[in-house]
C-alpha cells in the first residue's frame, strides 16, 4: 500500500462501480444467502458427477485394476493424465494469490479467492488419482515415509517419492494459505449472519475482530506465506515433470520438462479460472467486481503462457530431429502421424492455434469469447498430458513391445466424474465462504475520509 | 479484570478520525497497551499511529524453514545410511536427489511455523465472547478502544468525542482489551 492518492487511482481503475466499503460487504455477502436456479442446476450436475466418480471407482476396487485399459506397454493412462491435469489446474490459483500478491498486481484482488479455492479443490481432486491408479487402494499408506516391516525406508532418490512430498506439501500449504485469507472475510460474514450460519462462522473466524494487533501480524504472516508458496508452486509441477523426465523413455527424457510443465500448468489454470469466474459473475451478478479489465489481464497471462507452451512443443520436435536419435525421431513422428495423431493435433490446435485470437483486444474484451477459448484450452491441456504419457509409452525402443492403449469406460467414468467432484466442492464454496475477498478488495478502494479533509488528502 | 479500570469504545465512519483520535490519546499520555484499534482493512496509517515495529512472525518463518531443511536432509540421509542399498548405481547419500525432499520440507515447516507464529502473536483464536465490539468494524467503520483508570476516563472520552464518533459505548469492566 502506497499513499492514499495511489490507492484511489487503482481502485478507480479496477472497480469504478464500487462506491464504499459497506457496499462490498452487502454485494458479496448476499451471494451466500440467495442460491438461485442457476446454482442449483449446476450443483445437481456436479452431484451426478460425484455419483459417477464413486460408482466407477468402487466398481474398480471390487473388481480389480483390470477393468481399466492399462496393460503392457502402457501402464500409465487416463488416471495419470488426469492427475497431472488437476495438479496443473491448481497452479494458477497460487500464481494469482501468492505471486501476483508479491508483485502487487492491482487486478488480483477480486479473482484471487475463487482462484485459491480452485487450487485447494483441484489438488484435492488430483490427490485421489495416484490412489485410484494404485488399484489396491488399501495399500495407499505405503506412500507415507516410514520403515516397513524389514526396516527398509522408501527410496528418496525416486521422483515418485518426491512427488508424494511435493503434492502433500502443496495441498497443506495452499489449504492453510486459503483458510488464513478467509478469516477476516468470514468474520465479516459472521457479523451479519443469523442462525446456523452465525454459529458456523463464529467457529471458522476464530474470534477475529480486526484489531490493530491482528492486522499487523496477519499482514506479515501473509507475506511470508506468499513467499513460501511462490517457490513451492514452481517446484510442484517441476517435480511432477520429473516423474517423466528422470526416466529414459523417448519423449520424456528432456531437460525442458520442468519449465515446460510449469508454463503449461499456469496456462491451463488461468483458463480454468476464466471457466469458473464467467458463470460465477453471471449467476451472482458480480459485474462490478469482476470487470472486463480482470478478464483482459487473465487473457494476457494465457497469451504469454501459450507462447511458452508452443515454443516448448517446437523445441521438443526440433530436438528430436536435431539429436539424430533414431528412436527419439521415430517417437515424435509417431506422435504427429501415428495411432494417436488425433490427440496430438487436438493439443496443437487448442493450445497453439486457438490462443492466437487473444492477440486481438476485441476478443480479450468479450467475456463469452474468452469463456469458449478457455474451454478449448482445458481440453487441449488434458490432451497434452495424454499425448506425453501415452504416445511415449506405446512407442518405446523395441518394435515388438509397441502397443495401443484404449481407455476403458471405467477410466472415462472416473475422469469425467472427477470434474463433478471438483465442481461439487467449488459450488459449495461459493455458498459457504465469501467467493470474493472482501477485506483485500477494500484495500484497493479509497478509504473513507472526512468530507472536509477529502480534498486535502486526495 | 481490575475494577479500577474503565473502557470506552468509539466507532468512527472515517479512517482519519480514528487515526487522529489515537494520535491525540497517545499525545495525552495514554499508553500504547491501553489503546486498541479496529479496522475492516489493514491500514498502514493506523499501524503507524499505534507505533508498531517489526513483527516477530518473521522469526517463526525463518526458524521453521531452517528446521524443515535440516529435517529433510536428516530424514533422507539417515534412512539411506540405515540400510545402505545401492539403487540405480547412485551413491548411498545422493545429495542432489535429497535436495528435493529438503526443499519441500523447508516450505512445509516454514509455512506451518509462520501460522503458529501468527496465532501466538495475535492471540488467536479469541475464544471469549465479543463483549465490546461493533459488527460494523468488519464492514466499514474504524474503532478505537481505550481503557483507563477512573480519573483519566473523562479525558479519554473528551478526546474521542472531539473526533465526532458515530457511536460511543462504555465498558465499565474494561474487559474488551487483550
Amino acid at each position: 500500500m502506497a499513499t492514499a492518492v495511489n490507492e484511489k487511482e487503482r481502485g478507480a481503475l479496477t472497480h469504478p462501480d464500487v462506491e464504499s466499503f459497506g457496499q462490498v460487504n452487502r454485494d458479496i455477502l448476499k451471494i451466500l444467502s440467495r442460491p438461485g436456479k442457476g446454482w442449483w442446476a449446476l450443483f445437481t450436475v456436479a452431484v451426478l458427477g460425484v455419483i459417477l466418480f464413486f460408482t466407477s471407482w468402487i466398481y474398480q476396487i471390487l473388481t480389480g485394476i483390470g477393468v481399466s485399459g492399462l496393460m503392457s506397454p502402457v501402464g500409465w493412462g487416463v488416471y495419470i493424465t488426469t492427475f497431472v491435469f488437476w495438479v496443473g489446474i491448481a497452479h494458477s490459483g497460487t500464481l494469482i494469490s501468492a505471486i501476483l500478491f508479491l508483485f502487487r498486481a492491482p487486478w488480483r484482488q477480486s479473482i484471487y479467492r475463487a482462484a485459491e479455492a480452485m487450487t485447494v479443490f483441484a489438488v484435492m481432486t488430483a490427490g485421489l488419482f495416484p490412489l485410484i491408479h494404485l488399484g489396491r487402494v488399501w495399500h495407499g499408506y505405503w506412500l507415507i515415509p516410514y520403515p516397513n516391516s524389514r526396516f527398509l525406508w522408501p527410496n528418496f532418490r525416486s521422483p515418485l517419492l518426491w512427488d508424494v512430498f511435493a503434492v502433500t506439501t502443496y495441498f497443506t500449504v495452499s489449504a492453510v494459505f486459503f483458510y488464513l485469507g478467509t478469516i477476516p472475510d468470514v468474520a465479516a460474514a459472521r457479523d451479519q449472519a443469523r442462525g446456523w450460519r452465525k454459529k458456523l462462522y463464529q467457529v471458522v473466524a476464530l474470534g477475529w475482530r480486526g484489531t490493530d494487533r491482528e492486522w499487523h501480524h496477519f499482514g506479515k504472516a501473509y507475506i511470508f506465506l506468499a513467499a513460501f508458496a511462490t517457490p513451492l508452486v514452481l517446484s510442484v509441477h517441476s517435480v511432477v515433470s520429473w516423474d517423466f523426465a528422470m526416466s529414459i523413455v523417448p519423449g520424456w527424457h528432456a531437460t525442458i520438462f520442468a519449465p515446460y510443465f510449469v508454463a503449461g500448468a499456469i496456462f491451463s489454470g488461468v483458463a480454468m479460472v476464466i471457466t469458473l469466474t464467467v458463470p460465477l459473475r453471471k449467476i451472482f451478478g458480480l459485474e462490478a467486481y469482476l470487470t472486463v479489465k480482470h478478464f483482459d489481464a487473465m487473457a494476457k497471462l494465457i497469451l504469454l503462457t501459450s507462447l511458452i507452451v508452443l515454443y516448448a512443443y517446437m523445441t521438443e520436435f526440433f530436438m528430436a530431429w536435431y539429436s539424430g536419435e533414431e528412436i527419439e525421431r521415430a517417437m515424435f513422428w509417431n506422435r504427429l502421424f501415428g495411432d494417436y495423431w488425433w490427440a496430438t493435433w487436438t493439443m496443437l490446435v487448442c493450445n497453439g492455434l486457438v490462443p492466437i485470437m487473444l492477440w486481438f483486444k476485441r476478443v480479450r474484451h468479450s467475456i463469452s469469447a474468452l469463456f469458449v477459448i478457455s474451454l478449448f484450452i482445458n481440453i487441449g491441456m488434458w490432451f497434452e498430458r495424454f499425448v506425453i504419457i501415452v504416445t511415449s509409452l506405446s512407442h518405446e525402443y523395441e518394435p515388438f513391445a509397441w502397443g495401443i492403449y484404449r481407455p476403458s469406460m471405467v477410466e472415462m467414468g472416473i475422469m469425467v466424474g472427477s470434474f463433478g467432484w471438483f465442481f461439487f466442492w467449488f459450488l459449495l464454496f461459493t455458498r459457504l465462504l465469501p467467493p470474493v475477498a472482501i477485506a483485500e478488495l477494500k484495500e484497493v478502494l479509497p478509504p473513507p475520509l472526512r468530507g472536509a479533509r477529502k480534498e486535502g488528502a486526495a | 479484570m481490575s475494577t479500577s479500570k474503565q473502557g470506552i469504545l468509539a466507532s468512527f465512519d472515517y479512517l482519519d478520525s480514528a487515526v487522529d483520535a489515537i494520535g491525540a490519546l497517545r499525545k495525552a499520555g495514554f499508553k500504547r497497551k491501553s489503546i486498541q484499534a479496529y479496522a475492516p482493512v489493514p491500514e498502514h496509517d493506523l499501524e503507524h499511529a499505534m507505533g508498531y515495529g517489526q513483527s516477530p512472525v518473521r522469526v517463526f518463518a525463518l526458524v521453521g524453514a531452517l528446521t524443515g531443511t535440516a529435517t529433510g536432509f536428516a530424514l533422507s540421509i539417515f534412512t539411506s545410511m540405515d540400510w545402505p542399498l545401492v539403487v540405480g548405481g547412485k551413491p548411498i547419500v545422493s545429495i542432489p536427489a535429497f535436495v528435493v525432499i529438503a526443499f519441500e520440507l523447508t516450505i512445509l515447516f516454514g509455512a506451518l511455523s509462520t501460522v503458529i507464529g501468527l496465532f501466538i502473536n495475535t492471540r488467536l483464536p479469541h475464544l471469549k465472547p465479543l463483549v465490546v465490539y461493533d459488527p460494523e468494524f468488519s464492514a466499514g467503520r474504524f474503532g478505537v478502544y481505550v481503557s483507563a483508570s477512573e480519573d483519566k476516563v473523562g479525558e479519554a472520552r473528551r478526546i474521542l468525542e472531539a473526533q465526532e464518533p458515530a457511536e460511543m459505548r462504555e465498558d465499565p469492566e474494561g474487559v474488551a482489551h487483550g
